[in-house]
């Protein structure tokens, strides 16, 4: 939902277009967006002198922090995929905290992963009767189930919690799920990373970061990034839900209950957006749920999503971003965040040289002048005040979607609200 | 009749829809909904309640004045929220740091507030004309960023203070008040209330009676058909963005200017979404505005008395959610419901229908 | 033409459907009986009710009353799917295939169970191209193909899905001439293969160059059958109509030597580095002329007129209107410079359609008495200007306070002219005009727009109706490819004659002359 929405005078124009050439498949850019993160952050971390840039405790709550947007940015790409906005992403997620909390206070962690995405499930079903069978703006049902989310929460949990708790903006304490690590793995790559030899011991670092002390959340949100991949491209039901956001009424004309797909998508999107709030509550750093716990991460979600152009993997990237600079934030402080800047500065000469090389001498210059003035920050400041950084993935939206709005390809339908006949 | 069914019919099924639901969710949790209704209704006569609900309804009305110009042309402004505070925080610290002659300086500070909350809205505005950017991601990324930015504005060691154990922006001298209309131990209500009904006026001429709204509401009605009457797209865009975003940058002024005098950490948050709510009860419609934002500040102020019966008083919170998501079905449902009469009705008049 | 034999089941028999919606009856009593392998035309009016009458054999509507028989056995469809069962596949006028899915994806869509979504499904979607001639590659994404290859992968849809009735919806409205050949002898070899089509066109010439019979349908009821052999298109088109066809001729050149219109070397790219979508245009449209623009649709004549009109913003060239540069003006400044614009879609582009008439009669005039007063709307004003309006223009109408979209499609087009002729313009650019509406209203137009031109009034025409461009222009101009590449005399050209210049087929006839400079480089 980011692109389009030109000037219509503008829009397509009715002559056919051109072919387009043909570019690298997904998983390759993956591999060499990876390989560059990692290149990036250990150029930064030997020149800034900054190891914690790519230590295992970062990595850890990098991982730790980005499971909840990872989640959320899944239950957008469901609900998108079927031709759905979902803004209401971040009622859902609430409702998911407060159902982790109720069922994991009493069964534990495995009954509040269920139970969070029951609630959100419910969210995306209140969503998907207004906008499928009720035509209601998507936008507009997203608001009102963001409002009806907190407002229900807060309720249940005067109601339910603070007779346990004695405070009604807070759960009892929530069990955590046990954790896993690789042992022998782990600990060949923490003597590695103890090394401190450049490039090696970060490599090192961010893989022990991802190998130890995993829990299950993590692996159960990798397999369902896989999952949704599969799933959505790979089967009949994918393309057929997939059909629902590109062009419901060619796919009701060949047989396909366009209805069905968008509520199967929609519910399905709330259940992930729940577990995303489940993530927060099982959290190892957090009690258990606490009002206003969520901040917003089911925006965050919703932009990790259009970050990643509407596909798992770069969805996947865009949480991974996300979460690394919420993690660098709260393990290291400002001071940390700040290589992080110097980081930004490198990646720019990067993008500069090569947009050089295209002879794409605006987009060079545009470049020189960020890389001046992310610098000139880097080299005035001492840190970054903590109330800006909690903002960076707002701003790295913001920016993106300046940048590439017209490379990103939503699906074509996508909050059209589309109705049977 | 036939209008007042339509634009009546649906708000009233929506607020009477809510109540039971609420009613229902009372019952369940073993509360009494005639008692708890009975307290809510009480506490209108109740210390200052009568007087906040006048000063709230102002506030929300502003909100969803603000809210309302976007949707006029189908401009979602998510970014309200971020606006106001923005403005605020930024108001605030203007108006604390130097004192100007008793009227001028509170009517400076109004003014740098909707610059403030414009320029905040141009941002997303610009990015939507410029580079296709849709409204909807990109004010709710602003409302984060505001949230950052007055947080890092009111830090001591820029330019806010410490009192007790509450941060704000300095005081803003005598000479920037709006003083209001005091109703003794009921309460004082605030002089910018009024500025709230002059802006719901100048609204409903500026929608009906001007070439502006005309082609506010047919660039909202049909972005082709207004482009080929003439009507460019981008410039509406940018004008009603700005326009709501200044707009919004007036939501606090009330509290502000008529109360706190300050910008600190208890500043009031959600108001902008509750504007989105209350402008799609009222249907952009200054009169259904009105009436929203009353409900709405009767809703807040009177839940109060709900702790007093033993009922978490959050329930009105849900009684919200719940009367926007029915309204906008109940609009929806009828909307259908009266298109296919019209049709009906005009075919019978012409003497198409021949089964 | 084809060796059908006269089969003891017909393929399709639909008798006494009567279909009806809110305030109308589309279709009442229709009786249509298809025999098994034949190619049958389905002809009528727009608006006559053909489109709701195959929706109802697709499945897509349900019928209020009559039945339908497939293979001599009695069927009620409720969706597409059950019409699919039965063999009967549809191919939608307005293509329906999703641009971002690759060719093998549309076509599976829906119909996974048959053959999965892999490598067997692409094996015999090859397979079926191969057998039929429509050629396309399985794995290429929809986006990329032109529009009679669209075409080809919304035929091996339905082939997919093993229909033997196919339905196509006037199939031909999009293609040019040579595909439009490539198309009929596509069907005929499949016509050999068994397969039986249900051909909806109003294009009486190809219906019967295609059709072994034809059932003509009247304001939602079937007239009778024919055999196109036998028939004139002059007989047939009586039948459509009902009474003696209106024509658009206008008598005698009222031409003048002020030129009001000129264009010049005007040219427009829609995406950098991509073929230019107008390339050097130049136009000149006289004080008491109708200019004609023909072409097959997408070939830049929309933006032709959005550019001309500002709506598009100009690579280079200029446009002048008198001795005017508007070439740097909106939209609205040249409108109010003197041009008057009745868009190709009144729907999207024409009307409002929630507000009600005199609403729109502000639209486009939104600075001009009688309907505003600076930055102020005259309400009073525009109420009275649209009752003048209704009036003189005979809009059926209840009143003015009625939405636009309670009116008809004929009714709307009236009040859209009636604004557009209002604004005393020197200029006006109709796109259309009488696309869509009924023979009463397309006449009223027609009677309008040659009234104004006696007046005065420049006229750049738009249409894909190439008798009303023969009828009602002074000039015909043929674009193809963005580049304006002959000239026409009206007094002498034949459709033939224009069809073929409109494919690039070069000048046939002496009444079409080409263009020098305009040669369109071969691709």
């Amino acid at each position: 939902m980011s692109t389009s929405l030109m000037n219509p005078s503008e829009a397509p124009s009715t002559v056919p277009p051109p072919r387009k050439t043909r570019r690298l498949p997904g998983w390759a850019v993956g591999m060499i967006g990876v390989a560059g993160a990692v290149i990036l952050l250990s150029t930064t971390s030997y020149l800034t002198g900054v190891p914690q840039l790519t230590s295992t405790g970062t990595i850890q709550t990098a991982v730790r922090l980005a499971l909840p947007i990872l989640l959320a940015g899944l239950g957008g790409l469901w609900a998108e995929r079927a031709g759905v906005v979902n803004i209401g992403l971040e009622g859902m997620m609430i409702m998911g905290t407060w159902g982790a909390a109720w069922a994991g206070y009493q069964w534990g962690p495995w009954a509040a992963l269920l139970s969070a995405a029951v609630f959100g499930a419910l969210g995306g079903l209140l969503h998907a009767i207004a906008t499928v069978t009720f035509g209601v703006n998507h936008i507009v049902s997203g608001v009102a189930i963001n409002l009806l989310g907190a407002g229900l929460t807060k309720y249940l949990s005067t109601l339910i919690f603070f007779p346990l708790s004695n405070n009604p903006r807070e759960s009892p304490s929530v069990p955590k799920f046990d954790t896993y690590s690789a042992s022998g793995l782990s600990e060949w790559l923490g003597e590695l990373e103890a090394q401190q030899r450049v490039g090696l011991s970060d490599v090192a670092g961010i893989l022990r970061g991802l190998v130890t002390g995993v829990s299950p959340l993590t692996m159960i949100a990798v397999a369902l990034v896989i999952g949704s991949y599969l799933v959505l491209w790979r089967t009949r039901f994918g393309l057929r839900l997939r059909s629902c956001g590109e062009n419901p009424v060619a796919a009701e004309s060949l047989g396909v209950n366009v209805y069905l797909y968008k509520y199967i998508g929609v519910i399905g999107s709330g259940a992930l957006a729940g577990m995303g709030g489940a993530a927060l509550v099982l959290n190892p750093g957090q009690p258990g749920y606490l009002e206003g716990q969520t901040n917003g991460r089911g925006f965050i979600g919703l932009a990790a999503m259009i970050f990643g152009n509407w596909r798992p993997g770069g969805l996947l990237g865009g949480a991974a971003l996300f979460g690394y600079a919420d993690g660098l934030q709260l393990r290291s402080g400002g001071k940390t965040f700040l290589a992080l800047i110097y980081g930004a500065v490198l990646l720019l000469a990067v993008i500069v040289i090569w947009q050089l090389v295209r002879r794409r001498w605006f987009a060079a210059a545009g470049g020189v002048v960020a890389a001046v003035a992310l610098y000139a920050v880097y080299y005035s400041v001492d840190e970054v005040p903590s109330e800006l950084t909690t903002y960076a993935p707002h701003l790295v939206t913001l920016i993106v979607l300046a940048v590439a709005s017209q490379r990103l390809r939503m699906p074509a339908a996508d909050g059209v609200v589309y109705r049977r006949g | 009749m036939g209008i007042l069914r339509g634009k009546l019919l649906p708000p009233a099924l929506a607020i009477l829809f809510s109540a039971l639901l609420c009613g229902v969710a009372l019952v369940v949790s073993g509360a009494n909904p005639a008692k708890a209704f009975g307290a809510m209704v009480s506490q209108v006569g109740e210390g200052t309640t009568a007087v906040d609900i006048v000063n709230s309804t102002g506030t929300y009305y502003i909100a969803a004045l603000a809210v309302a110009i976007g949707f006029q042309m189908n401009l979602f402004n998510i970014g309200v929220e971020g606006q106001y505070r923005v403005a605020a925080v930024v108001a605030a610290v203007f108006g604390g740091s130097f004192a100007l002659p008793p009227g001028l300086h509170a009517l400076a500070i109004i003014v740098v507030a909707a610059l403030v909350g414009a320029a905040w809205a141009a941002i997303p505005a610009i990015l939507k004309v410029t580079r296709g950017v849709n409204e909807v991601i990109s004010t709710i990324m602003m409302n984060g960023l505001a949230l950052g930015l007055a947080a890092y504005l009111i830090r001591e060691d820029v330019f806010g203070e410490l009192r007790g154990n509450n941060i704000r922006t300095p005081e803003i001298h005598e000479s920037g008040w709006v003083p209001g209309i005091s109703f003794g131990a009921s309460g004082t209500v605030f002089g910018l209330v009024f500025l709230a009904a002059a802006l719901g006026i100048g609204y409903w001429v500026m929608m009906n009676r001007t070439r502006f709204g005309f082609e506010l509401k047919a660039s909202g009605e049909s972005a082709t058909a207004a482009a080929a009457g003439g009507v460019s797209a981008k410039k509406m865009v940018l004008i009603a963005m700005l326009l709501s975003g200044g707009i919004a940058g007036l939501v606090s002024m009330p509290e502000i200017l008529g109360r706190d005098h300050t910008y600190n950490l208890n500043f009031p948050a959600g108001i902008g979404f509750s504007g989105i709510a209350i402008a799609l009860l009222g249907r952009n419609h200054p009169g259904g505005i009105a009436f929203g934002a009353l409900l709405w500040a009767f809703l807040d102020k009177s839940g109060l008395a709900l702790d007093n019966v033993g009922v978490p008083r959050e329930i009105v919170t849900i009684m919200q959610g719940a009367i926007v998501l029915s309204v906008v079905v109940a609009y929806e449902v009828v909307r259908r419901f009266e298109l296919a009469a019209e049709q009906r009705r005009v075919g019978k008049e012409l003497g198409t229908v021949a089964a | 033409m084809s060796t059908s034999t006269p089969a003891a089941t017909p393929a399709v028999v639909l008798s006494g459907i009567t279909k009806r919606f809110p305030g109308v009856v589309a279709n009442s009593d229709v009786h249509l009986t298809v025999r098994a392998g034949e190619v049958h035309a389905l002809c009528g009016e727009n608006g006559a009710g053909k489109s709701t009458l195959m929706k109802i054999l697709y499945g897509m509507q349900q019928p209020d009353e009559g039945t339908i028989e497939v293979d001599g056995k009695a069927v009620r469809f409720r969706t597409p799917a059950d019409a699919i069962k039965a063999g009967i596949g549809m191919v939608h006028q307005h293509f329906m295939l999703a641009d971002n899915l690759t060719v093998q994806e549309n076509v599976v869509l829906g119909a996974e169970s048959l053959h999965g979504i892999g490598g067997k499904a692409r094996k015999v979607i090859q397979g079926l191209a191969k057998s039929t001639g429509l050629t396309v590659d399985p794995g290429v994404l929809v986006e990329r193909l032109g529009v009679a290859d669209r075409q080809r992968v919304e035929i091996l849809k339905v082939l997919y899905r093993g229909a033997k009735v196919i339905i196509l919806d006037e199939p031909t409205a999009v293609l040019v001439p040579q595909e439009v050949d490539e198309l009929f002898t596509t069907l005929r070899g499949m016509q050999e293969q068994g397969f039986t089509f249900l051909f909806i066109s109003h294009k009486l010439d190809e219906v019967r160059a295609i059709a072994d019979s034809v059932t003509v349908i009247r304001r939602g009821t079937t007239v009778g059958t024919a055999d196109p052999k036998t028939v004139s298109s002059r007989q047939l088109a009586e039948m459509m109509v009902g009474s003696e066809l209106p024509s658009p001729e206008t008598r005698e050149s009222t031409v003048t030597d002020r030129v009001v219109l000129s264009v010049e070397n005007l040219g427009l790219v829609a995406e950098e580095g991509t073929r230019p979508v107008l390339d050097g245009i130049d136009l000149v449209v006289r004080s008491g002329e109708v200019v004609g623009i023909a072409g097959v649709e997408g070939n830049g004549q929309t933006e032709l007129v959005e550019t001309i009109m500002g709506m598009r913003k100009a690579h280079h060239g200029r446009v002048l209107l008198g001795d005017r540069d508007l070439t740097r003006l909106g939209t609205l400044a040249r409108r109010e410079a003197g041009i008057g614009y009745v868009p190709e879609d009144r729907h999207r582009q024409g009307l409002l359609l929630t507000q009600p008439l005199w609403a729109n009669r502000i639209l486009g005039y939104q600075t001009r008495t009688p309907v505003s007063k600076g930055q102020w709307l005259d309400l009073a004003g525009a109420k009275k200007d649209t009752q003048r309006i209704v009036d003189e223009f005979d809009v059926r109408t209840p009143g003015i306070d009625v939405p636009a979209a309670a009116l008809s499609g004929g009714n709307q087009q009236k009040l859209v002219v009636g604004r557009e002729l209002s604004g005393d313009p020197v200029l006006l650019i109709a796109s259309h005009p009488t696309r869509g509406v009924d023979v009463g209203a397309q006449a009223l137009i027609w009677d309008e727009i040659k009234r104004a031109r006696a007046a005065g009034l420049a006229v750049l025409l738009i249409s894909a109706d190439l008798d009303e461009l023969i009828g009602l222009s002074d000039t015909i101009k043929v674009m193809l490819r963005g580049r304006l590449v002959a000239d026409a005399d009206p007094s002498t050209v034949t459709p033939e004659d224009l069809g073929s210049a409109m494919t690039g087929a070069g000048a046939t006839s002496p009444a079409v002359e080409a263009v020098p400079g305009a040669e369109v480089e071969g691709e």
